[in-house]
C-alpha cells in the first residue's frame, strides 16, 4: 500500500466505494420500478410519488440527513422495529449506505425514465401479440431497449454516492474507519490547521472516480446503443 | 369454448366472427361480419375504421362492445365479460409499421414468437425463410435492411410464431410502387403455400384483387358490402366507396392458352381470348388479371379496322349514372363481371340498358403487369 495516505484515509476511500456500490446496487431494481410506474403507468398520487422521488434534489441534504434520523434512528419510526430485527443503520455505515442510496435515487430514476419513455410501445406489442406475456415483454424487449438508461442511471448514483456529504454526516456522523466516507474525511481534514494538504490528496481521488465513472458511462452506453442499433 | 388440444388447427374449416361497436371521438364504429377461410380484405379509405378492427382482433383496443371468435375459440365477449390478453390470442400481426425488434438479429426476430409457442408443429423455420426470400438476411440487424426487406422479415416473424390466423394491416402501405411489387409475390406464395387465414387490411384496390379471395368493404365505421372480390368490385353501385372511378376495375380469372412469337400471351377466359403483353406465367397457369374500368370501351357491334385486339361479347348486367358526366356499366362476360367507365353522354347515344348485348374492347397494353397475379386457391 502506497504511503501517501494514512490507513484512516484510505479506509475512508475504501468505505466510500463500498457504500457507494451497495447503494447502487441496492437501490436499482427499486429504481427501475419506480421510473417504470411513473413512464408507463396512469394512477392516483402519481404526481406525490414523483415529488417524492425527487424531494432529495431539492431539500437541503442536512434536512433530508436530519429526516432519515428521525425515521430510521434507533427510536425512529422505523428504526425501532429494525433494531428488533438487528438492523441498526444510525451511525453505522449501512446508515451511510441507505443516505447516500436516498440522495443519488432521483438521478438514477430520472436516467432511466428517459429511456423507458423513449422505447416505442409499439414494438412492445408486437412483442405481446407473438405470445410474450408482460413480464416477458419486460425482460426481453424493454429491458434490453433501456439498457444505456440504466447504466448511465447507476454511473450517475454510483458518482454521486461518492460525493455525498450532508445526508450522510448528519444520519451516520464522522467516525474514522467506520462511518467516515470520502467527502467526510475531506471536511474533517479541513477543519484541522494545516490539514490542506492531506485533504488535497483526497479530493484528486474523488475527481479522478468522477471522471472515470463519467468515461465509463459514456463509453458503456455507446457500446450498449451500437450493439442495439446495430451501426 | 374452444378445443383444449392444441393440434394443427384446421385451418380448411376455420372461420372468424367479429362483431364491435365502439366511439371513438367524432367516429364511431360498428360493424359485424365472418370471415371464411382463405384471404379476406378488408377494405375501405383511411378513417373507415380499418386498423381499429385489427386492433380489437389482437388485444390491442377494448372496445365498448363486441364479441370475436376464431375457429370456435372466444377471444372478445363484452357481454360475458371476456376478453382475452394479446399474447393468449394467437393472432400474427404484421404493421404498417415493421415493428422488428432493434436489439435482435433477423434470426432472433423470426424465432421470438417460437419461443412462447407451445405448439412447434406448425410451419418449420426453414419452410418460411426459403418462402420469403431472407436467408442471406438472418445474420443482420433490422436496422440494415431496406424497407422491403424489413417487411418480409415481419411476415415471417408473425408465421413463426404460429399463429391461428394472419392479421395484416396495411403491410404495404409504407412502401414505395417498387418495394409493394416486390413483396407482393412474397404474399401469394404465402397465400399459397400455407393453409393459415389471412385478414388483410388495404385500402389499395390492386392489393386487394391480386391476394384476396373475398373482401369485406368498411365506410365510415359501416360494412357497406362483403362478397366474392368479383363480385364486390364489379359492383358499379359501390364505386364511390371503392376508391373512387380512378381506381375502379374489375377482377376477371384466366387461364394461359398460349405465348405467341409476337410478344403477346394469349389467355382463355369464359368469355372468350384475351391477348395480353408477354405475361411471364406457364402455359396452363391460371391468372387473375384486374382491368381498370376505364380501359374498357362499348360498342354494340363488333367493330372493325381497330387496333384494340380484344373484343368480346358481353351482356349489359347494371348501370349507374354517376353524379359527374361518367357512368359505370357492369357488363357480364361468360361467367365473369367485367366494369366499364364510360360518359354519360355515350351511354345516352347507344340506349345501353340492362339486358341489351353489346361487345367489350379492351386494349391488351392497357392491363400492367403489376395487376396480373396468381389466383388464390378457393377453399
Amino acid at each position: 500500500m502506497p504511503d501517501w495516505f494514512s490507513p484512516d484515509e484510505w479506509r475512508a476511500v475504501a468505505l466510500s466505494l463500498r457504500v457507494s456500490a451497495w447503494a447502487t446496487a441496492l437501490s436499482l431494481p427499486l429504481g427501475i420500478l419506480v421510473a417504470f410506474v411513473l413512464a408507463r403507468r396512469q394512477f392516483w398520487g402519481k404526481q406525490v410519488l414523483n415529488g417524492l422521488v425527487h424531494l432529495p434534489l431539492i431539500l437541503p441534504p442536512v434536512v433530508t440527513g436530519y429526516l432519515l434520523l428521525l425515521t430510521f434512528g434507533r427510536k425512529g419510526l422505523v428504526g425501532q422495529y429494525l433494531e428488533m430485527i438487528g438492523i441498526v443503520l444510525a451511525f453505522n455505515w449501512t446508515g451511510a449506505v441507505l443516505a447516500a442510496a436516498v440522495m443519488a435515487f432521483p438521478l438514477m430514476v430520472r436516467a432511466i425514465r428517459l429511456s423507458l419513455e423513449a422505447v416505442d410501445a409499439r414494438v412492445e406489442q408486437a412483442a405481446g401479440t407473438l405470445g410474450a406475456s408482460a413480464p416477458w415483454v419486460f425482460a426481453t424487449v424493454t429491458l434490453p431497449l433501456i439498457l444505456p438508461g440504466i447504466i448511465v442511471g447507476s454511473v450517475l448514483a454510483f458518482a454521486k454516492a461518492m460525493g455525498e456529504f450532508g445526508a450522510t454526516i448528519t444520519f451516520v456522523a464522522n467516525i474514522p474507519g467506520q462511518t467516515q466516507t470520502l467527502p467526510s474525511a475531506i471536511y474533517a481534514f479541513l477543519q484541522v490547521p494545516g490539514g490542506d494538504g492531506q485533504a488535497f490528496g483526497l479530493v484528486l481521488v474523488s475527481v479522478f472516480v468522477a471522471m472515470a465513472a463519467l468515461a465509463v458511462s459514456e463509453w458503456a452506453s455507446k457500446a450498449v446503443a451500437r450493439r442495439i442499433s446495430g451501426a | 369454448m374452444g378445443v383444449k388440444g392444441r393440434g394443427t388447427p384446421d385451418f380448411g374449416r376455420m372461420t372468424m366472427q367479429i362483431s364491435l361497436q365502439h366511439r371513438f371521438a367524432g367516429f364511431a364504429l360498428d360493424v359485424a361480419f365472418d370471415v371464411p377461410a382463405g384471404v379476406t380484405a378488408l377494405f375501405g379509405p383511411s378513417g373507415s375504421g380499418k386498423s381499429s378492427v385489427i386492433k380489437a382482433l389482437a388485444g390491442l383496443m377494448r372496445p365498448d362492445r363486441g364479441r370475436i371468435s376464431v375457429g370456435g375459440q372466444v377471444l372478445l365477449d363484452t357481454d360475458q365479460r371476456i376478453f382475452l390478453a394479446p399474447h393468449r390470442r394467437r393472432i400474427g400481426c404484421v404493421f404498417q409499421d415493421d415493428r422488428l425488434f432493434p436489439h435482435l438479429s433477423v434470426r432472433q426476430n423470426l424465432l421470438y414468437g417460437r419461443w412462447f409457442s407451445p405448439d412447434k408443429s406448425g410451419v418449420s423455420f426453414e419452410a418460411v425463410v426459403d418462402m420469403l426470400g431472407i436467408a442471406p438476411l438472418l445474420a443482420r440487424r433490422p436496422q440494415t435492411l431496406s424497407g422491403g426487406e424489413r417487411q418480409r422479415v415481419a411476415i415471417g416473424r408473425a408465421l413463426l410464431s404460429n399463429p391461428q390466423i394472419l392479421a395484416m394491416d396495411e403491410p404495404l402501405a409504407a412502401l414505395d410502387e417498387a418495394r409493394k411489387a416486390e413483396i407482393l409475390p412474397y404474399l401469394e406464395h404465402l397465400r399459397d403455400q400455407t393453409q393459415i387465414p389471412i385478414l388483410y387490411v388495404s385500402h389499395s384496390v390492386s392489393e386487394i384483387t391480386r391476394l384476396a379471395g373475398s373482401v369485406v368493404v368498411l365506410g365510415k365505421g359501416q360494412v357497406l358490402k362483403t362478397g366474392p372480390v368479383a363480385a364486390v368490385f364489379s359492383d358499379p353501385n359501390l364505386t364511390p366507396w371503392l376508391g373512387g372511378v380512378r381506381e375502379a376495375g374489375s377482377v376477371i380469372t384466366a387461364r394461359v392458352a398460349a405465348q405467341d412469337a409476337d410478344g403477346l400471351t394469349r389467355l382463355e377466359t369464359s368469355a372468350g381470348p384475351l391477348w395480353l403483353p408477354k405475361v411471364e406465367a406457364a402455359i396452363g397457369a391460371t391468372l387473375r388479371v384486374r382491368i381498370a374500368a376505364q380501359d374498357v370501351m362499348i360498342a354494340l357491334q363488333r367493330p372493325d379496322g381497330i387496333s384494340a385486339l380484344n373484343i368480346l361479347p358481353a351482356t349489359v348486367v347494371a348501370l349507374r349514372m354517376g353524379d359527374g358526366p361518367g357512368a359505370m356499366v357492369q357488363l357480364r362476360l361468360g361467367e365473369e363481371l367485367l366494369l366499364a367507365r364510360i360518359t354519360q353522354r355515350s351511354a345516352v347515344q347507344l340506349g345501353l340498358a340492362v339486358g341489351a348485348p353489346v361487345f367489350a374492347v379492351l386494349k391488351s397494353v392497357a392491363v400492367a403487369p403489376g395487376d396480373i397475379g396468381a389466383p388464390p386457391i378457393t377453399p
